[in-house]
């Protein structure tokens, strides 16, 4: 298959898809908004942000409401002092990390997180975790990435820290194939794909991120990667550096996508037809039995989906194929042409697909259409629910276990939800 | 730079948004990255505004920074009165926007659009959220309500006979902890005093109503972090006094009421006496004895820190064990409310600090913001919020003001009920080992929703190793045994005290003997 880009259509297979691109105010996250999960995945890991207090503000805007006994981020403010070059920047971080090594001793790995501010001012965070590594090693492993709004967003902030793990890692010790799972899952789907693949005769699989930071799993030219996120473009180059050979595969939301997702690794470690589908037949007709219900529901509806997380091509393919849901538009804030050839594939040949956002104009087109239900960020779902429309926060399906079969139905309530709860308010 | 787990309040150009977002028919185009929209969600969730917040951000990207990015915000600028049609614009950067020194002023300026454009200078990396509210609100008066100034030195017509006083309300943001109920509970008791509102503001008022602010006779200054400044001006310029008290708790309303009624020239006797507040009876009743003395440590924004010590010692009879604030601007006014409670005042926007000021003081409870939170959950120490920050459940759908009758009424209720009812405190004191009643265990009226996921274990907040146990000073094991005897919430004020007492006294070991030695030298 080849995938190349015209203009704005995307083709696949000669089937051309137009892309919308556009440009202008875009109502996203910044990558530090990744910090929210990945604390919790990693959970030894602390996040430092080398910012301002607006980053500091936005985390604990997001986070904030959970409260916390031992918080495993914070930000370290630049002052007024550290821009005019009063003090060395780089002294300054040194007492900071070792104000926070003393205060939190259990941390065994530390991620400078850059922002827009250090980032304009090309402080160099990736040579200040190479020489604060050397200070507090074997300790703590310190590593840099960038969550800047200028560079990321919102889920490239994973991208990021997963791509600054990679070097990290340790070199493969055997010359088999291994298996490496690439994304955070939730623990219980991550537990499901384990049995799944032992089922399958697959051994060792590992994941990326590991829960802690210390088994970081290796890497080499016999690892074979699957992508469990769209958005891992960077993670994917840096592994694909160290040799390891990415899986082409769809992603693993709903019956069809987690089927195509775990085929490819079984074709590629030469599992047997018959064996893959005795194992894998009775999760699907389970899924399938599941979403039947949500089917009904969602069946027929429209839907036009605002640009956030890079989840939202492969959640229009689960949405239009497996729900029969319409598709309006489908927005992403960024389209990673290969990754996404296979989910590409199954679309529909006439959806609206837009990368980039001018949220203005956006929102015209939506209020035009008037879609039975609008997928889109908290700063704008309630302003649309006020004016009668019916929303699906996205930032939700970022932070809810949706991969894999077991997981299937608990997507498509998700999106059924606020249509049900619609109907069922009365005041 | 400066290390902070959690920051007291966001960058100046929130407050901008906030005055913004609080009023009507005023746009706010702010140079700032991609990202910074995070700050949509504050109004649109936190406070759970119905329409997005009147503000478009440029949203400049990485590769926006090789080009011209005071192009993109002369195009956003332009954009967004085509169509948003405000009757006035706000016009400022971020703080990055500030980085990349574009002039957001000279720039809209440029475009010379049919309407007033007010550029705020706010900077991100040397002020806070409260002062950029303040003097986005000061700028704003300034341009709207200067014009109608008259001449320097004119003095103010006398208010005609048979004509009701008039007052500005000032300070209400978008935001603001609990600001929706206290315009509504002051706005009432004004009217109950016959003075009537001729503008609140910046919450609900457009560019039109700022611009009338001279029009009355004094202004009433809510929230003196966000309105303080506007009010001098107003003063200067149209000769408005303003009233100094702000009304929280029982004694500064009638306080209140009184200022104002001077101020208004009406009498207020009929509105004091029947002034239906039940804090007073509540905290006399006898169900309330045990609160006496209950060690209280608070800390917030000046207004809502200052007005709590008093309420806390003079109203309910706790003992204010610690205050501070993180608003710098408003440093002497803690210095002096600290020297009347005789305890050390803390005027910081370390959250760090606080915490070991907190974990040092052992207080029974703590009277704080969102952060004071985390601090109360990390010591075991029962918490109830009195200041911003404050998260969505601190935006309640009933009516809940701070201020006024009513709002004393709302004070007692919520910072009562974390703490352990009395009888279950009595029974803890005298029975330790009860399977379910534990000691340390959250009050049992706070229910299951505060147990730990495993609920066969109730739970137990750490218990912290004295961060500074006085050197040369050790415990006998049975006289650490003997202070496990001592209720959970006390038990820290006990142990630091014991060791004070040895070390002053030249104890080495300290025995159960030393422990009620020193228990009857400090006798509460």
């Amino acid at each position: 298959m080849n995938v190349h880009v015209q203009g704005c259509i995307v083709s696949v297979d000669g089937a051309p898809k137009p892309v919308l691109r556009e440009s202008g105010q875009r109502e996203v996250f910044c990558g530090l908004t990744g910090i929210v999960w990945l604390h919790r995945k990693i959970q030894d890991a602390f996040f430092l942000v080398v910012g301002s207090r607006t980053c500091a503000h936005l985390i604990q805007s997001a986070a904030g409401v959970m409260i916390f006994a031992e918080p495993r981020f914070a930000t370290a403010i630049m002052e007024e002092k550290d821009l005019a070059g009063l003090t060395d920047a780089n002294d300054e971080l040194d007492r900071i990390v070792a104000q926070l090594i003393a205060r939190r001793p259990e941390i065994r790995l530390l991620f400078l997180v850059g922002s827009c501010p250090s980032e304009v001012i090309k402080l160099d965070l990736s040579r200040a975790a190479l020489r604060l590594s050397q200070t507090f090693s074997p300790a703590v492993r310190i590593l840099n990435y960038s969550g800047s709004g200028i560079e990321t967003t919102f889920t490239q902030g994973e991208d990021a820290c997963l791509a600054s793990l990679v070097p990290a890692a340790p070199p493969t010790r055997t010359s088999e194939d291994q298996l490496l799972i690439v994304g955070s899952l939730a623990d219980v789907i991550e537990d499901q794909f384990i049995r799944l693949f032992d089922a399958l005769g697959i051994g060792r699989v590992q994941f990326l991120p590991p829960r802690k930071a210390s088994a970081l799993p290796a890497i080499g030219p016999n690892t074979r990667f699957l992508l469990a996120q769209p958005f891992l473009a960077e993670t994917a180059r840096a592994l694909e550096d160290r040799g390891a050979v990415r899986l082409v595969a769809p992603f693993p939301l709903g019956v069809e996508g987690t089927t195509a997702w775990l085929r490819a690794a079984a074709d590629a470690f030469g599992v047997a037809p018959a064996l893959f589908e005795t194992v894998t037949q009775p999760h699907r007709i389970r899924a399938e039995r599941a979403l039947v219900r949500y089917r009904d529901q969602l069946d027929g509806r429209s839907i036009f989906l605002f640009p956030d997380s890079q989840l939202e091509i492969p959640l229009a393919r689960f949405l239009s194929r497996e729900l029969s849901m319409r598709l309006v538009e489908v927005g992403t804030p960024y389209l990673h042409r290969e990754h996404l050839a296979e989910e590409l594939r199954l679309l529909p040949d006439d959806v609206v697909l837009s990368e980039g956002q001018d949220v203005d104009l956006q929102l015209d087109r939506c209020r035009m259409a008037r879609p039975d239900l609008v997928v889109c960020g908290l700063g704008l779902a309630n302003p649309l629910e006020a004016e009668g429309m019916t929303t699906k926060w996205s930032i939700e399906l970022v932070f809810t276990p949706i991969q894999g079969y077991e997981q299937a139905a608990d997507l498509a309530e998700l999106f059924a939800r606020p249509l049900v709860r619609r109907a069922k308010l009365v005041a | 730079m400066q290390l902070t787990v959690w920051t007291y309040e966001g960058p100046p150009h929130v407050g901008a948004m906030r005055v913004a977002t609080g009023m009507e028919g005023l746009h706010y185009v702010l140079h700032a990255p991609q990202g910074d929209t995070y700050a949509d969600l504050l109004f649109t969730m936190i406070e759970r505004r119905d329409r997005r917040p009147p503000v478009t951000y440029t949203t400049f990207s990485a590769r926006d920074l090789g080009g011209d990015t005071a192009e993109l915000f002369k195009a956003a600028a332009q954009n967004a009165f085509d169509r948003f049609q405000p009757q006035a614009m706000l016009v400022g950067a971020s703080c990055t926007g500030s980085l990349i020194q574009d002039d957001p002023g000279g720039l809209a300026r440029a475009l010379d659009l049919p309407i007033p454009v007010v550029a705020v200078d706010l900077p991100a990396y040397q002020r806070k959220e409260n002062w950029g509210a303040a003097e986005t609100f000061y700028q704003l008066v300034r341009a709207l309500a200067g014009p109608s100034a008259p001449a320097p030195g004119a003095s103010r017509p006398e208010r005609a006979a048979g004509v009701r006083a008039r007052c500005n309300l000032l300070g209400p943001t978008a935001l603001g902890f609990r600001h929706r109920d206290d315009i509504v509970e002051i706005t009432s008791l004004l009217t109950k005093l016959g003075v009537d509102v001729n503008v609140t503001a910046p919450m609900g008022a457009n560019p039109a109503d700022i611009a009338r602010l001279g029009e009355a006779d004094f202004n009433v200054v809510l929230y003196p972090e966000i309105a303080g400044q506007a009010a001098s001006w107003l003063q200067r310029t149209f000769g408005q006094p303003f009233t100094k008290t702000v009304p929280i708790g029982v004694s500064a309303t009638r306080e209140f009421v009184a200022e104002v009624a001077k101020l208004a020239g009406v009498d207020a006797s009929a509105t004091l006496a029947s002034a239906s507040t039940r804090l007073p009876w509540y905290s006399r009743s006898v169900d309330s004895t045990y609160l006496t003395g209950k060690r209280v440590f608070i800390f917030g924004d000046a207004t809502h820190a200052v007005a709590a010590a008093r309420i806390a010692s003079d109203e309910l009879g706790f003992k204010v064990v610690g205050l501070g604030t993180y608003s710098r601007e408003f440093g002497r006014e803690i210095r002096d409310a600290a020297k009347r409670y005789d305890v050390e005042p803390l005027i910081t926007d370390d959250y760090l600090e606080v915490e070991a000021k907190v974990a040092e003081l052992q207080p029974e409870l703590v009277l704080g913001t969102q952060m004071e939170r985390h601090i109360a959950k990390r010591l075991g120490v029962p918490c109830a919020v009195i200041s911003a920050p404050v998260h969505v459940q601190d935006f309640p759908a009933r009516y809940a003001p701070q201020m006024g009758f009513e709002g004393a009424n709302v004070i007692f209720d919520t910072w009562v009920h974390p703490l352990m009812m009395g009888l279950e405190e009595h029974l803890l004191a005298m029975f330790k080992d009860d399977f379910e009643f534990m000691d340390g265990a959250v009050p049992s009226h706070l229910g299951a929703g505060h147990q730990a996921a495993d609920a066969a274990k109730p739970v137990r907040p750490v218990e912290l190793v004295p961060a500074a146990t006085l050197a040369g000073v050790t415990w006998a094991a049975d006289a650490e045994k003997e202070l496990y005897k001592i209720p959970f919430f006390v038990r820290g004020k006990a142990r630091r005290n014991t060791e004070r007492f040895a070390n002053e006294n030249g104890v080495a070991t300290i025995t159960i003997e030393t422990l009620y030695d020193a228990k009857a030298h400090y006798a509460r």
